[in-house]
């Protein structure tokens, strides 16, 4: 792992980054995505809630892109516009998993082998042995249905592959000589884990956080599939896969577009993903899975 | 993208249009699709319809029952006498009735039966239709006596329920998963969480029913129901969950729609004991911003019944209300301004999980902020509807279908879910049920729902359809339903 | 979650003796157990609504609820339940279904039979496609083929399993009619009847696990092939695909089979949505009918069912990891 380079070597990255194909690809699907999310706040072709039963189940055209859904909704503005719910949703959640996950593996690091990082890891593997989507069902089933349970849902199961690849990478820094240096020095094993380790495993975090978020976007979709994300009328992609089941033969565009929608950001993202790691260690590639 | 979308759509087209021949079925057997699947099949100890859509008719009886077009008829009750004061009702039973375990039918499994849904510890889940007994006595083995405790106009409407079935002492321990009625039609097996089997009786006493086999068949996702009855692996589905799908079925000579009424009064219930609820002239201005042409055709694909009160249209009594209530969105905001909202206000709409309520709710929230009123939707599912909405009353609006046939005493009820407080409609009540003369009744039914409608309780919607698809051979299906059933005892294929 | 079920499982550190590591082992297995026997009790004495209001419905009178719930059991206190229910999991008894009104050890029993093959039939696909795709990808690695398989599995670990369901059922079944929308005759009907009953679910399972299994199976490859015997091998004049079969497959079936069997895992819990799809009558579907109808004995015991499948898969790996692989005892 190459897990002890500067960040000042991070200079030269960006053009680096481009020059791999899938990076580039992945970057442009995110920020495709990205875009529309941001576009729908200002504009999108129709307003994307607003129902016009007489124009239910068109087939896409000039005048709608994508079509209409069972209510007359315009596909294309509903999709801008769930772009926004499921890349907030995923987001959050990451970032929930990356702000309880990372101290924890730390700290589970800092004191290995001791009763602390037995405990952690221990309930790491807990949260692992749980069913997640079932779990996901029964904390909407106590709190009700809403993107807010959504990403708490999506964030704890996020928390555990932070918390673990957190850990592994900070026990072998913490056998680097410079470490031990500072240990030397006095310093406290908080003090090591935020100035030396944490910087130095943020690459690693970031293309973690990076895979995470398009499986934050699947999560999300199966959430709101099963009627657990967030609720109407705001847009998301998988209950406009839910409403899009029955009309399937009638309609297969309310089908197709928001599939495709969740398949392009999740494939633009682990490229992304797989692109970032890549560039930050050639060696790594090859443990991807 | 469009090329293979027009590839898919032609080929679905193509596909369903030609007519093939349908896969060769027994002529004795059918496939009888149900979206839910029953919890048990006992119906004396469980609400869930999907309990009676098995079991009514087919595995169990009682003393009276309901045809197919909701009319009181005899069942193991051959006749009756009716004392003069209206407290007494002697029963003639059937005779050489058996139970599908061998033992015979006779007046103590009556008793037995209705002391049971009475007693204290009764789990029966309408136990109110026995409240007014006072006493049932065995005559003779072909005679029973019941006793009421006041004149009661709808006992025998009360005894018709498949909650009020006749069960035998000796199997009543095993009811839930192996059912023993006297019905046509005997349990033979279930395989949970796909199907339930009944077999023709041989013993049954009156005329043995056509068909050799029966299979309900749960199919819960409307897709996979469509798909089914395309593919024939189901024969006939009462109770069609995709309506959107209906216009492919009618196209398709394979197929009969079967469009009919059932006794569910859809409603957008409003929290009438709950600001800003409990202004009479906010109830006004709900009522007159739902379109209720747009929910039908937007929720239900067209079918069902526009209501303006809480009454059955097909119900001969029924008055047409919904000009009172009209969609006239100006007036909406007029009200509102009256009451003191010129701006509207935001309330919560909850949504349990049937398509009626779910699409329904859609719209109605997009038809209520036209006229300001901001709804915050949340999708409940029927534990937490009946925790927080029923029981709880935690609710400004939601909508739900009341299933239950001539349910209007439901505005009459203390703490009932709709807070919904009137001497008056009290007061009617309290005389119907005293109220034995026909014309009289009609009277008094009338009134009720005029004055339900005039005070706004709810947003009456339409009448919940009953949306089936079947085999086009298949013949004696029920078009409507005036309680849940499939009663399976007259169907047979043609040819 | 969908496409998202799996994790790579670093190892811990081995004293030097096995039998204290088996035991600490075993301590743990079985706090967790409990633990998880808690979290999901406690969480479920939390959800809102009540089984007996449920199945009565809404004419109920508040003196049959009552009737119920005492029938039922519910009215004992709530440490009294949480006991019986532990005593009765320790000794193989699930307790009594409220909706169902059956043992649940019979409903489960019953639901394994479908959500077990399903889950083996997911797995034999996905491996049966994913090794030889994974081994033509190291063997040719940055050819055509290579990126072309790669390319495939990436869109294949991005689609969600039940769109491509659906998308499955459009086409097989609506369009085609080659298979029916779904549904499981049982058993009885036949084994080939119920197999094919079971043939599109498995492929829209098998999908996303194929993808990813693909991926790790070439990059186990790529990295056995760096190690140094290989080299050797490569040296005494083996070519690149003899050297790939003799001794890189071999090696890395490690790794491999340690995806395969948390995929197992994964399957037979992850099933639920495509169980919801295809109507199967399998053990997530259970679960998802148990939650509706607050059929909370049946929730919690399979779902008890779940995390102590999952907990003891890991907790066999861990243990062939130590037997078979010293190398991975000094591994952080």
């Amino acid at each position: 792992m190459n897990v002890g380079s500067l960040p000042e070597a991070n200079r030269g990255l960006v053009s680096a980054a481009f020059q791999s194909k899938s990076f580039a690809l992945g970057f442009a699907l995110t920020a495709l995505f990205i875009l529309a999310a941001l576009v729908s706040f200002v504009w999108t072709p129709y307003d994307a809630t607003a129902l016009a039963v007489s124009e239910k189940l068109r087939a896409p055209s000039a005048v709608h892109w994508f079509g209409t859904d069972h209510f007359g909704r315009d596909i294309f503005s509903m999709i801008m516009v769930g772009a926004r719910t499921s890349i907030a949703v995923a987001f959050v959640a990451v970032g929930i998993g990356i702000a309880a996950g990372v101290p924890l593996g730390l700290w589970a690091a800092a004191k290995q082998g001791s009763l602390v990082d037995e405990v952690i890891m221990r309930a790491n593997d807990l949260v692992f042995a749980f069913p997640a989507l079932l779990i996901a069902i029964l904390i909407t089933a106590v709190f009700g249905p809403s993107a807010i349970n959504a990403i708490i849902a999506i964030g704890i199961f996020n928390i555990p592959v932070f918390a673990r690849l957190a850990r592994g990478a900070a026990l072998t820094l913490w056998t680097r000589e410079y470490i031990f240096a500072a240990r030397v020095a006095g310093k406290g094993a908080v003090r090591i884990s935020a100035e030396h380790i944490l910087p130095n495993i943020m690459n690693l975090l970031i293309v973690q956080g990076t895979i995470q978020f398009s499986l934050g976007i699947l999560a999300d979709a199966a959430l709101s599939y099963v009627g657990l994300g967030a609720q109407p009328p705001t847009p998301s992609w998988g209950r406009m896969l839910s409403d899009a089941q029955t009309m399937i033969s009638l309609a297969p565009h309310m089908a197709l577009f928001p599939g495709a929608a969740i398949v392009l950001t999740v494939l633009g993202l682990n490229l992304m993903g797989d692109g970032l790691r890549d560039i930050f260690d050639p060696k790594l590639r090859r443990s991807r899975s | 993208m469009n090329n293979m979308l027009k590839l898919v759509t032609t080929a679905a087209i193509l596909v369903a249009s030609s007519a093939l021949t349908p896969a060769f079925a027994a002529n004795t057997a059918i496939t009888v699709g149900m979206v839910l699947e029953p919890p048990n099949l006992d119906p004396t100890s469980g609400a869930a319809a999907a309990i009676r859509e098995v079991t009514y008719a087919n595995i169990f009886q009682g003393l009276t029952r309901f045809d197919a077009n909701g009319a009181i008829i005899p069942d193991l009750a051959k006749s009756w006498d009716i004392s003069a004061d209206g407290l007494t009702y002697t029963f003639h039973l059937a005779t050489g009735v058996k139970f599908h375990d061998g033992s015979p039918f006779s007046a103590d499994d009556v008793k037995f039966s209705l002391d049971r849904a009475r007693a204290p510890d009764s789990t029966n889940a309408q136990k109110g239709l026995f409240a007014d007994i006072a006493s049932v006595d065995v005559v003779d083995p072909a005679t029973v006596k019941v006793t009421l405790k006041k004149p009661n106009g709808s006992f025998l409407f009360n005894m018709a329920w498949g909650d009020a079935v006749i069960l035998s002492p000796k199997s009543i321990a095993t009811e839930a998963t192996k059912p023993v009625g006297t019905g046509p039609f005997k349990f033979v097996n279930w395989v949970k969480g796909d199907h339930v089997e009944l077999g023709k009786f041989d013993g049954y006493w009156g005329t043995p029913a056509k068909l050799d086999k029966v299979t309900f068949k749960f199919i819960s996702d409307p897709s996979a129901a469509f798909a089914a009855m395309m593919a024939g692996d189901v024969d006939a589905f009462p109770l069609f969950p995709a309506a959107e799908t209906l216009e492919q079925f009618k196209a398709d000579p394979r197929f009969t729609v079967i469009a009919g009424n059932t006794e569910g009064e859809t409603l957008l219930a409003m929290n009438n004991g709950k600001k800003p609820f409990d202004n009479i002239k906010v109830r006004e201005a709900v009522a007159h911003a739902i379109n209720r042409k747009e929910i039908i055709d937007g929720a239900m694909f067209g079918y069902g019944t526009p209501i303006g009160t809480h009454f059955a249209p097909h119900n001969p009594d029924y008055v047409d209300l919904t000009a009172q209530s009209n969609y006239d969105p100006e007036k909406s905001k007029a009200l509102l301004k009256e009451a003191g909202y010129p701006d509207g206000f935001t309330v919560s709409l909850k949504l349990p999980p049937p398509p009626y309520a779910r699409r329904g709710g859609e719209i109605i929230a997009s038809q209520l902020a036209k006229v300001g009123i901001k709804t915050e939707i949340t999708n409940v599912e029927w534990a937490q509807w009946l925790e927080q909405v029923f029981k709880g009353k935690d609710y400004d609006l939601t909508i739900v279908s009341h299933t239950e046939p001539m349910d209007i005493d439901i505005y009459g009820r203390d703490n009932y879910y709709f807070n919904y407080k009137s001497d008056v409609f009290k007061k009617i009540m309290a005389d119907l049920s005293g109220t034995t003369d026909p014309a009289k009744r009609s009277e008094l039914l009338k009134a009720a729902q005029k004055r339900i409608a005039d005070d706004y309780v709810n947003a009456f919607l339409f009448e919940l359809p009953r949306l089936g698809v079947a085999n086009a051979k298949i013949m004696g299906l029920w078009k409507n339903q005036p309680t849940p059933s499939n009663d399976m005892s007259e169907v047979y294929w043609k040819d | 979650m969908a496409g998202g079920g799996f994790r790579l499982r670093p190892c811990r550190s081995l004293g030097t003796h096995m039998a204290p590591y088996l035991l600490k082992r075993l301590i743990s297995l079985v706090l967790s157990l409990l633990a998880a026997s808690v979290v999901i009790f406690l969480v479920l004495q939390i959800v809102p609504g009540d089984p007996a209001s449920y199945m009565l419905g809404m004419n109920a009178q508040p003196e049959t609820v009552e009737a119920l719930r005492q029938q039922m059991g519910l009215n004992e206190p709530v440490v009294w339940r949480y006991l019986t229910w532990v005593a009765g999991l320790a000794h193989g008894d699930f307790g009594v279904s409220y909706t169902y009104k059956v043992p649940t050890g019979e409903l489960i029993a019953q639901r394994l039979w479908v959500s077990l093959p399903l889950a083996l039939y997911a797995l034999i696909l996905s491996t049966a496609i994913a090794l030889p795709i994974g081994i033509i990808s190291a063997a040719k690695r940055n050819s055509a083929a290579d990126y072309g398989i790669m390319g495939v599995t990436q869109l294949g670990i991005a689609v969600p399993n039940f769109w491509f369901a659906m998308l499955l059922v459009l086409l097989f079944s609506i369009t085609l009619r080659w298979f029916s929308a779904g549904g499981f005759p049982g058993w009885n009907a036949g084994f080939f009847v119920a197999l094919k009953a079971l043939t599109l679910p498995a492929i829209a399972l098998a999908l996303p696990q194929a993808s990813i299994l693909a991926r790790v199976m070439r990059s186990a490859l790529l990295d056995t092939l760096s190690e140094d015997y290989i080299r050797t091998a490569r040296a005494k004049g083996l070519t690149r695909g003899q050297t790939l079969v003799r001794h890189a497959v071999r090696n890395a079936m490690i790794p491999v089979l340690t995806i395969i069997g948390l995929q197992f895992s994964f399957l037979l819990a992850g099933a639920i949505i495509i169980e919801n799809v295809f109507y199967l009558p399998g053990l997530g579907r259970l679960v998802f009918q148990g939650i509706t109808q607050r059929d909370l004995i049946v929730v919690q015991s399979v779902v008890m069912l779940l995390v102590f499948a999952v907990i003891l898969i890991t907790f066999l790996v861990d243990i062939a990891y130590a037997l078979v692989d010293p190398r991975l005892r000094s591994r952080a």
